[in-house]
């Protein structure tokens, strides 16, 4: 999956030579005409590495990263071939990211669109106040997952921490594992025909190969927090 | 008519008024329990729920009216009105971005959002603010077209929600504010009833139709000033370092919070104070969390001065400003700018007495509307329904917003020149004296006729 050292259209950066804003301004500026595939070498641990993307590229990031990998990412594929700091991927739009290691806490937060892959574990908060993002882990979440989860969909293929979906509104929960316990008004659902399929499609399209739809179960709202409960004692 | 027909006219209505109320000589209310007290115990027996409402602080708390300015006489001399030059310009956020905003008056208007307010009433703010040279300030829903079309200087919110947060808003954005908190509910997310939920609303959040949404209270990716700091970078980088970063937070701890904010690389800070306004929170949360206005502004100059960053990083103060002597007021203690949301919405047409018989429908009356989170608004300006919204003429409320923001930048000026300042920027508490101790305390001026300000040894 990654881009060959000597392929000539591929861009190499250094951040351990380039400064991160000149690299964030090219990936920017690629609308203009550039090369579609990139490799950032020596990211070690810098934040913001490849934020704020809105073209259909592809960049690898070659070492770990900090927070906010591919932050708010729209179009772009994106492959961390490393762990990632917080909030990877944070509100990404659209296309792709890739971990291929772990995420620390609120990965994919806010998302509202395209497909994170994070092939380890994912730390707490994974898919916080999620909005429509796909995210499928490959190791297992830590607690308070899903927190609020507005809308997308969350495949966790190892087992959830404590609180998973606490105040979710209408996103699906997918957990083949174990699940520490559920938050505030998430509840156990049926894995119906059409669920399988999405399922499968959602792990397809991550390249899981050795999941099988069947063995997961399906968690969502269970719709009692929606509204406030006023009394009319008269 | 004699004067004393006339007063004892008066008297009698009065007396009148008092029995219809129920009232004679001999009835005496309990200054603990009032008819207030009682109605809302009785409320609570029945819902068993909070109260939530919209406005701010109804109690009264030590406020810029408890301050004067001294003017000119001897030993300063004044300007003179319109002859001589009283400046009022400001910029906002030159310390880290390459497109800092200017601009023409101090007087911004506050985050409101498309969901607590009609998208007709969003217009109006914007056309009103550009029509004078300022900005307005999305709110906890996103940004409209609507708005950006009619915002000069748009400042856009990330809140805790982040609610249709998305990089091209971000990018189309003049500036961007990291809200933190807000005055009228420090710790607090935000409340928005299913009444308003509109299919447009629901959209633009993700959210089901008609829910009652209680948004978070922190951030999803973040904790604590460190954590603020990454998360600012991040946003420069999205942006290419261009947009002012603003900081907003609700009165509580200034000095460390303003301290905090500079640390972690804030342009502007926006401090609200308790009696900011809210389209709809727990009347517990506005009445008893968060410190006066008042009580918070030298304390965050103190932090800025501290740092040395008074007028490098602005400071924006919010609640409760009403008048150009409010803004002048708080320029005097400190501010670069003050924001308002509540005076806003009022001069708008908001709590208008034209509008009476709408408010006596839902049992309310003009100047005490304050359930704006229902939605039913007969000025049609904190609503979502299509006919409510429609009784507001967006070009006639602009012209009103524009009308009261020039008036209160000449009240400012009235006082600037007074007091011999040709920038109103160079008002400063040696202006100021206050009338009541609480206040010379919280403003460090000294009490009025007295060289004394209580405390002001302890710093
Ligand atoms: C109708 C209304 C809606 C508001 N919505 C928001 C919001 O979405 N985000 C926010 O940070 N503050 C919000 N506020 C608070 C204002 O931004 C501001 O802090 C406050 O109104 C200032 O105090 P003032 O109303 O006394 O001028 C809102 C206030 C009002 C009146």
């Amino acid at each position: 999956m990654r881009a060959p050292d000597d392929d000539p259209v591929v861009r190499t950066v250094d951040l351990a030579a380039t400064p991160l804003r000149e690299v964030n301004a090219a990936l920017h500026a690629v609308e203009n005409g550039g090369p579609r595939r990139w490799r950032v070498l020596n990211p070690r641990g810098a934040h913001a590495v490849a934020a704020g993307i809105d073209a259909p590229i592809e960049v690898d990031v070659e070492g770990h990263v900090g927070y906010y990998c591919a932050g708010m990412n729209k179009r772009a594929m994106v492959r961390v071939h490393g762990n990632c700091g917080t909030g990877a991927a944070e509100n990404m739009m659209s296309g792709t990211v890739v971990v291929d290691g772990n995420a620390s806490q609120s990965a994919g937060a806010t998302g509202r669109g395209g497909l994170l892959v994070i092939r380890g574990d994912a730390a707490a908060r994974c898919g916080i106040s999620m909005k429509g993002l796909d995210i499928v882990v490959r190791g297992s979440v830590g607690h308070m997952s899903a927190f609020m989860a507005q809308r997308g969909r969350l495949v966790v293929c190892g087992d959830a921490g404590d609180a998973l979906g606490d105040s979710i509104y209408e996103a699906h929960l997918y957990v083949r594992g174990d699940v520490g316990g559920l938050g505030a008004d998430c509840v156990g659902k049926e894995l119906r025909e059409d669920h399988h399929a999405e399922l499968r499609d959602l792990l397809e399209r991550a390249g899981v190969d050795d999941c099988e739809p069947a063995d997961f179960r399906r968690y969502g709202s269970a719709r009692r927090l929606y509204n406030f409960h006023v009394d009319h004692a008269e | 008519m004699t004067e004393f027909d006339t007063l004892g006219k008066a008297r009698d209505e009065l007396e009148r008024r008092a029995a219809r109320r129920g009232w004679r000589p001999g009835l005496r209310e309990s200054a603990l329990f009032d008819r207030n007290v009682i109605h809302e115990i009785q409320r609570a027996a029945r819902e068993g729920i909070y109260d939530i409402r919209g406005f701010g602080a109804k109690r009264a708390v030590p406020h810029f009216d408890d301050l004067l300015f001294l003017g000119a006489s001897m030993s300063r001399y004044p300007l003179e009105g319109y002859r001589e030059r009283c400046d009022t310009d400001v910029v906002l956020g030159d310390r880290h971005a390459a497109r800092p905003l200017h601009l023409e008056i101090p007087i911004t208007i506050a985050g409101m959002s498309f969901g607590a307010l009609s998208g007709p009433a969003k217009e109006a703010l914007g056309r009103g603010a550009s029509e004078v040279g300022t900005s307005t300030t999305t709110g906890d829903g996103g940004m409209t077209p609507e708005e950006r079309e009619h915002s000069t200087t748009l400042v856009y919110q990330l809140l805790p929600s982040r609610y249709g947060m998305n990089p091209d808003d971000l990018r189309r954005a003049d500036a961007i504010e990291i809200v933190v908190g807000q005055g009228a509910k420090p710790g607090g997310g935000g409340v928005l009833l299913g009444q308003k939920i509109s299919d447009r609303v629901a959209d633009m959040r993700d959210l089901p139709q008609g829910i009652d949404q209680r948004s978070a209270c922190r951030h999803p990716d973040w904790t604590g000033p460190d954590d603020l700091e990454i998360k600012i970078h991040e946003l420069r980088e999205i942006t290419d370092w261009e947009k002012p970063i603003f900081v907003k937070i609700g009165a509580t701890r200034p000095y460390f919070d303003v301290a905090l904010a500079v640390k972690a690389g804030a342009d502007v800070v926006v401090l609200d104070g308790m009696q900011g306004g809210t389209a709809a929170t727990q009347e517990v949360f506005i009445e008893h969390v968060g410190i006066p206005t008042l009580s918070a502004i030298r304390p965050a100059v103190d932090a800025l001065q501290d740092l040395d960053m008074h007028r490098r990083v602005q400071l924006v103060v919010s609640g409760g400003v009403r008048s150009g002597a409010d803004v002048a007021k708080a320029l005097a203690l400190g501010a670069d700018a003050v924001s308002i949301g509540v005076a806003a919405i009022v001069a708008l047409g908001d709590n208008s007495p034209a509008y009476e018989d709408g408010y006596e429908e839902i049992a309310t009356s003009a100047g005490f509307y304050d359930d704006w989170h229902e939605g039913r608004d007969p000025a049609g300006i904190s609503t979502q329904d299509d006919a409510l919204a429609a009784r507001f003429d967006p070009r006639l409320g602009g012209r009103r917003l524009a009308n009261y923001l020039r008036a209160m930048v000449l009240e400012t000026q009235t006082i600037a020149r007074a007091c011999g300042k040709s920038h109103v920027l160079n008002l400063e508490p040696e202006d100021l004296v206050a009338l009541t101790v609480e206040a010379a305390a919280m403003a460090r001026v000294p009490l009025a006729g007295t060289g004394w300000i209580p405390g002001a040894d302890e710093r």
